[in-house]
């Protein structure tokens, strides 16, 4: 099958949307331009035009509850962010609008809307150009939350969010952007609500979200290097949850450890543990384990970032607490991670 | 011609009636009775506890709403504020359902999901209300936007208090409106009090409209007890916005009579005088255009009378029905959401 970037197959998700359905409009700051969004949006604008796909002002909020009233008159607005902490501008329209206004109505109309909005990480974007803010979404009845981990997945959710007639929140981790992956040509749609089962395993179950699948991934070479042999699910979409996936697989293996790009407190992992703990608390053969954010907003410095995002050697580590198997000797000194090969800035 | 009419076209003695039809008048007194006779029906109704959602009455102010919708179709839209009773019915949404939706009942225009704060008819173009001040605001541009971009000609409302042009939105909203040149009509019921705070200590003009000229869009005053001046300044607005002009921020100038939120009067808080109230109730919108209603020899006493006894009627079926409606059932709850 063909090779594509992660970033054109969300363009090509978003085009193929649009040809086959007309209510669908994209807009956002810079949607149009010549990057347009990391180039998932420049394609349709090229395509459909400045009546589909149109540039916006700075006004988060006011072009949120715009969508909100689109979608409620027969659009579906694709509403675009170039990073998810912009949300915090619009969280009126989106909690106490976007997610409500179906339910507070009994029914009677229905809100179709999608809205991108990336996460960042690295290069000095500190605090506020780099949070994963999907426990904020996903912890709001009438929302979906999907994060997308690959190419294929990130055009068979989004081409399901853009088809769907209620609100949904797609959060893409920047990272992700340059990695290719084979993405069948034809539409595809890939139901909310179903982690993938990315590798086979029978000792330990890694649940791992948006880019620390790929961080997992490389946990799991390391860990099958040792005679390990973990499984990693890709939970895909936070609301709805696939908890039954998640359950099967801790319930075979025993033992389960949680790779979230978000933070620790109050976040994904804890509701993920949550629910393992509630439906198979005497079948756990060791605690679970999470891996996630500490509790500091990002820091600049490179040297702080390093500290402040696990990676695979945490989720290894992890795996290996979990099977109380002694870790591998390390040096006192934290040794430097490598710097992402493929990924650099400015942004 | 029968004598009304004949009046009307004369203008009677009344300038500010003049070309407008006796049907067209007619409809804006019986409007805001509706609305007055439904909300007082409310507060009597209130004390029995059966009513269990905050009501936050509109008495007083209806002029705004029926002057407004009088001078919609049924395909134009509205969305609304916690305050949304009177624009829901002169929208047209049936009384019935509202009442139903006031106790709480399945027959209830939301289903008992909403309750007061957010009554919606779509099936006349009311598609709902936001509590949260100003949160409205923006979906009357979406949908504005969405009939621009299947080149229908309907337009859209906003209805908001004077406390919406202290919000962020709010300014967004005209701003992107105005850019877009958007069909849509902003109208803020200036009843200069967010619950008990007055306006003086909130804003530092006493006008909402002059905003309207930062987005070099049309700002309009008017006299929101006057149910014609409404009507009149909406029916401006609207033609522009179909003819493509864009938006036109309205200001009706208005008072709320009863407290805040509730059935009751509140002048023992003491954030407002009795005398102020007193000159307020003296412009009452609903007597005052059937005074004038009665002297242009439109609307002549009998006549006004039968209306009103078909208002009372009306409203007593409403409250009827409502109170013989069923509860939701439990499973409900878990409907039109995920």
């Amino acid at each position: 099958m063909r090779q594509i970037k992660y970033r054109e197959a969300i363009d090509e998700a978003t085009r193929q949307a649009m040809a086959k359905d007309e209510r669908i409009i994209v807009l956002g700051v810079g949607v149009d331009d010549a990057k347009g969004i990391f180039g998932t949006t420049r394609g349709a604008f090229e395509q459909f035009g400045s009546a589909r796909v149109f540039d916006t002002p700075l006004s988060e909020a006011a072009l949120t509850g715009m969508c909100v009233g689109a979608g409620l008159r027969g659009l579906h607005p694709l509403l675009v962010h170039a990073r998810n902490d912009f949300l915090l501008l619009t969280m009126d329209q989106i909690v106490n609008n976007a997610a409500k206004w179906r339910y507070m109505c009994g029914g009677k109309l229905r809100v179709p809307l999608t809205i991108r909005a990336i996460v960042g990480r690295g290069w000095g974007q500190a605090a506020q150009h780099s949070q994963s803010l999907q426990a904020l979404f996903a912890h709001v009845p009438g929302l979906a939350v999907i994060m997308p981990a690959t190419p294929a997945d990130a055009k068979g959710l989004l081409m399901t969010a853009l088809s769907m007639d209620s609100p949904v929140i797609c959060l893409e981790h920047r990272w992700l952007y340059e990695k290719s992956g084979p993405v069948p040509e034809d539409p595809y749609y890939i139901p909310l609500g179903q982690a993938g089962v990315v590798r086979e395993g029978s000792d330990v179950t890694i649940v791992a979200v948006s880019h620390m699948v790929l961080e997992a991934v490389q946990a799991a070479e390391a860990l099958a290097a040792d005679g390990i042999q973990a499984e990693i699910l890709d939970v895909r979409s936070l609301r709805p949850l696939d908890s039954d996936s998640i359950a099967r697989s801790v319930a075979k293996t025993g033992r389960l450890v949680i790779a979230d790009t978000g933070w620790k407190s109050f976040g994904v992992s804890a509701e993920i543990a949550a629910r393992i703990g509630e439906a198979l608390f005497g079948r756990l053969k060791a605690p679970i384990r999470r891996v996630a954010l500490p509790d500091v907003p990002t820091p600049a410095s490179s040297a702080l970032e390093q500290v402040y995002y696990p990676g695979p050697r945490e989720i290894a580590a992890a795996a290996r607490r979990c099977l109380e198997v002694a870790l591998p000797e390390e040096s006192a000194e934290r040794p430097a991670p490598a710097r992402p090969r493929d990924f650099h800035g400015p942004f | 011609m029968s004598r009304p009419q004949r009046a009307a076209a004369r203008g009677g003695a009344d300038e500010v009636l003049r070309g407008l039809s006796p049907a067209l008048l007619t409809d804006l007194y019986v409007s805001m009775r509706r609305i007055r006779r439904a909300e007082e029906m409310i507060v009597q109704l209130y004390p029995e506890q059966e009513i269990r959602c905050p009501t936050h009455l509109s008495i007083g102010q209806e002029a705004v709403a029926a002057g407004v919708c009088r001078a919609l179709r049924p395909t134009d839209t509205a969305v609304s504020t916690h305050r949304c009773h009177a624009h829901y019915l002169a929208k047209g949404g049936d009384l019935r359902a509202m009442f139903a939706e006031l106790y709480g009942k399945a027959t209830g225009c939301c289903g008992g999901k909403g309750g007061s704060m957010h009554l919606t008819a779509p099936e006349v173009g009311m598609l709902g209300a936001s509590a949260i001040v100003a949160g409205s605001i923006p979906l009357a541009l979406g949908c504005a936007l969405a009939a621009s971009l299947t080149g229908s000609d309907e337009v859209s409302v906003a209805f908001f208090g004077d406390a919406a042009a202290e919000q962020g939105v709010t300014h967004e909203s005209l701003g992107v409106a105005a850019l877009r040149k958007l069909p849509v009509l902003f109208v803020c019921e200036n009843n200069l009090y967010a619950t008990n705070s007055p306006l003086k200590v909130r804003q530092v003009t006493p006008d909402i409209a002059p905003r309207a000229a930062a987005d070099l869009m049309p700002g309009v005053i008017v006299d929101g007890t006057d149910a014609v001046a409404v009507y009149r300044a909406a029916r401006t607005a609207v033609a522009r916005a179909r003819e493509g002009g864009g938006p036109t921020l309205i200001e009706a100038k208005t008072y709320r009579w009863r407290e805040h939120v509730g059935p009751n009067f509140d002048i023992d808080l003491g954030y407002r005088t009795q005398a102020e109230l007193d000159r307020w109730m003296a412009k009452d919108p609903v007597t005052r255009l059937a005074r004038r209603l009665l002297r242009a020899g439109v609307l002549p006493a009998a006549r006004r009378q039968a209306l009103e006894a078909a208002v009372e009627a009306e409203v007593a079926d409403a409250v009827a029905f409502a109170r013989s409606s069923p509860f939701p059932e439990p499973e409900s709850l878990y409907a039109d959401v995920d």
